[in-house]
């Protein structure tokens, strides 16, 4: 499972003017978006171009308020770009959108308090039209996913902030997305939870061989999760390095002592000096 | 449980103060009764006949508490001189303007936020409408209603307990309609939800405790209007009736009792009210985040 190819690097790829890159689930081109604040223009993304294939484990790592979630939200429809293209699936990203390519993860679980978890994963495939027979039997089977099975009828107050955002997750996956699009999804979780959910997510991912885009600031999640590593720098928002992961497919916790993912981790460290995010 | 100390202590130092009150306020009519009769009665006596007056200035708790179980108890309900009658009559037209008050709230909340038009028209009016003394505004209803062949006066009291309990239910209702962040808005989004299924699925379930909240504010003016429109309306049942027929032939017992039927009127609907919301907190996930 080696993405790696010489001459992949998107980033300094100009001449693909075409919309579309064959094989590519997410392809941005010269994307830019700039806020309009009251404290002037905001550039929080200029002139990104990645490609993102079928089946990849994408992370995007970068100090805080270099793009990462824009850049996100720009896949998913919910920004819209100033400049530049991007497709989803070969279509622009409305269209992908209402077609329900994605299952986007927010940072916070943000579970409907008053439905109980059951419903809350219901939500989707409620408004997306399921029948009821479909319905239950994708709640049940996500939850499992999950290892949430039993809190079906639970409400999320109930719940420990680490099993919200596997429901959360859950409720993601309930539908037929094959993109999934996670926002710092463990981000306020501890160190040891972290680790479970990440190896879950391995897991998943290598079952349901979802194409997934993952923004996280710490740096052994991004190596360990992803095959490709996305390293980007702040003012204004650019992708400074595209890693890809020589690690294999199969990965126990125990690879973060291995030399290879050592030496990635160097690598992304060093990308992350480079676009000199910490050091002003 | 714990609550029942401080009430207690409240009901108490209230009692302490209105019986004080009655010694001070009916003392004149009992010095110039003893005055006139030439006796000078010592302090017992004075307190003695401060605490029985049938037209006392302000009777004492006791004879109120005795009129409210004569009105409530003795009289047949049927009665023009039960207070359950009134009282009934009363309700009636509080639940009536209640539930006039919730849909006409709800409706107008709702359109104000689905429509931006509406949001900039309705808004203002509906705030002004609580600026004008609804006192003013309750003969004309009447009225206006008889004139529209209303044939009651059920339906202008009504109208009136609706004018007062719509208020709160409409201002809540926006707050709730419009509680729903960014987050939840754009999860929809994600899931290319209609307008109608944002509304169903996450603008309409996130304003019902707000909706509940506001129900006891509502149901307590609703009480206020319907008292407020049996008083200047030539009504001659209801408790605000009786209220005004109390202090025109100058029995203030009429009066206290009315006023404390009110009052127990009052407790019990928000009684209800409160148990209704906290079913609904219930079902609707304990209320917590
Ligand atoms: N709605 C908005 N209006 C104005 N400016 C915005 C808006 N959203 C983001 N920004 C700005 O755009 C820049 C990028 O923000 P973004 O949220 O994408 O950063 P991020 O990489 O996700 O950061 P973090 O790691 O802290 O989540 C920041 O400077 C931010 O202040
Ligand atoms: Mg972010």
């Amino acid at each position: 499972m080696q993405n790696a190819k010489p001459g992949d690097r998107p980033l300094s790829d100009p001449l693909s003017q075409d919309m579309t890159t064959p094989g590519a689930v997410i392809s941005a081109r010269g994307l830019s978006l700039t806020f309009q604040t009251n404290d002037g223009p905001v550039h929080a993304l200029k002139d990104v171009s990645l490609d993102i294939k079928k089946g990849e484990f994408v992370s995007f790592i970068g100090p805080s308020g270099c793009g990462k979630t824009t850049f996100l939200r720009c896949m998913a429809d919910l920004e819209h770009p100033t400049g530049g293209s991007i497709t989803v699936n070969g279509v622009s990203a409305q269209e992908a959108r209402k077609a329900r390519a994605y299952g986007y993860v927010f940072q916070a679980a943000g579970l409907y308090p008053w439905r109980t978890i059951g419903g809350n994963i219901r939500l989707p495939l409620e408004i997306m039209g399921y029948s009821k027979a479909d319905q239950a039997e994708r709640v049940a089977r996500v939850l499992e996913l999950v290892e949430l099975a039993g809190f079906e009828k639970k409400f999320p107050w109930q719940l420990s902030g680490g099993m919200q955002q596997r429901a959360s997750i859950a409720r993601a996956l309930a539908f037929d997305a094959d993109i999934l699009l996670m926002d710092e999804p463990f981000g306020a979780l501890d160190e040891i939870v972290r680790d479970h959910l990440n190896e879950q997510l391995l897991a998943l991912w290598a079952r349901t061989g979802k194409t997934i885009a993952f923004v996280t600031h710490s740096i052994p999640e991004a190596v360990y999760l992803s095959t490709k590593i996305v390293v980007m720098s702040p003012r204004p928002g650019r992708i400074s390095d595209v890693i890809d992961s020589p690690l294999p497919k199969e990965r126990p916790l125990e690879i973060r002592d291995t030399p290879e993912f050592i030496e990635i981790a160097h690598r992304v460290r060093d990308g992350l000096r480079a676009g000199h995010g910490y050091d002003d | 449980m714990k609550r029942f100390g401080p009430v207690l202590v409240v009901v108490l130092t209230i009692f302490a103060i209105w019986y004080v009150g009655s010694f001070l306020m009916n003392r004149t009519w009992v010095m110039d009764q003893a005055a006139r009769a030439g006796t000078d009665p010592g302090f017992t006596e004075v307190l003695r006949d401060t605490m029985n007056q049938d037209r006392a200035k302000l009777p004492a708790p006791h004879q109120v508490a005795a009129e409210l179980y004569d009105g409530v108890v003795n009289k047949k309900v049927t009665s023009k001189r039960s207070l359950v009658y009134h009282g009934f009559i009363t309700f009636q037209t509080t639940m009536a303007g209640f539930v006039l008050g919730i849909v006409a709230g709800v409706v107008l909340a709702v359109a104000i936020v689905l429509s931006r038009f509406a949001d900039l028209t309705l808004m203002p009016w509906a705030i002004i409408s609580q600026t004008i003394p609804v006192v003013a505004l309750a003969p004309m209803i009447v009225v206006l209603a008889n004139a529209a062949g209303a044939g009651s006066l059920l339906v202008p009291k009504a109208i009136i307990a609706g004018y007062l309990s719509f208020f709160p239910v409409l201002v809540s209702m926006v707050a709730g309609l419009r509680s729903p962040g960014g987050m939840q808005l754009d999860l929809l989004r994600t899931y290319g939800a209609s307008p109608g299924q944002v509304f169903w699925k996450l603008r309409l379930p996130a304003s019902l405790p707000y909706f509940f909240a506001s129900l006891k504010i509502a149901v307590a003016a609703s009480l206020v209007g319907t008292i407020v429109g049996e008083l200047p309306t030539g009504a001659i049942s209801g408790l605000g009736a009786r209220m005004l027929i109390g202090s025109q032939f100058g029995n203030p017992m009429i009066m206290w009792s009315a006023l404390f039927a009110a009052a127990i009127l009052a407790a019990m609907l928000i009684w209800i009210v409160s148990g209704i919301e906290k079913i609904a907190v219930r079902m609707m996930g304990g209320g917590q985040t």
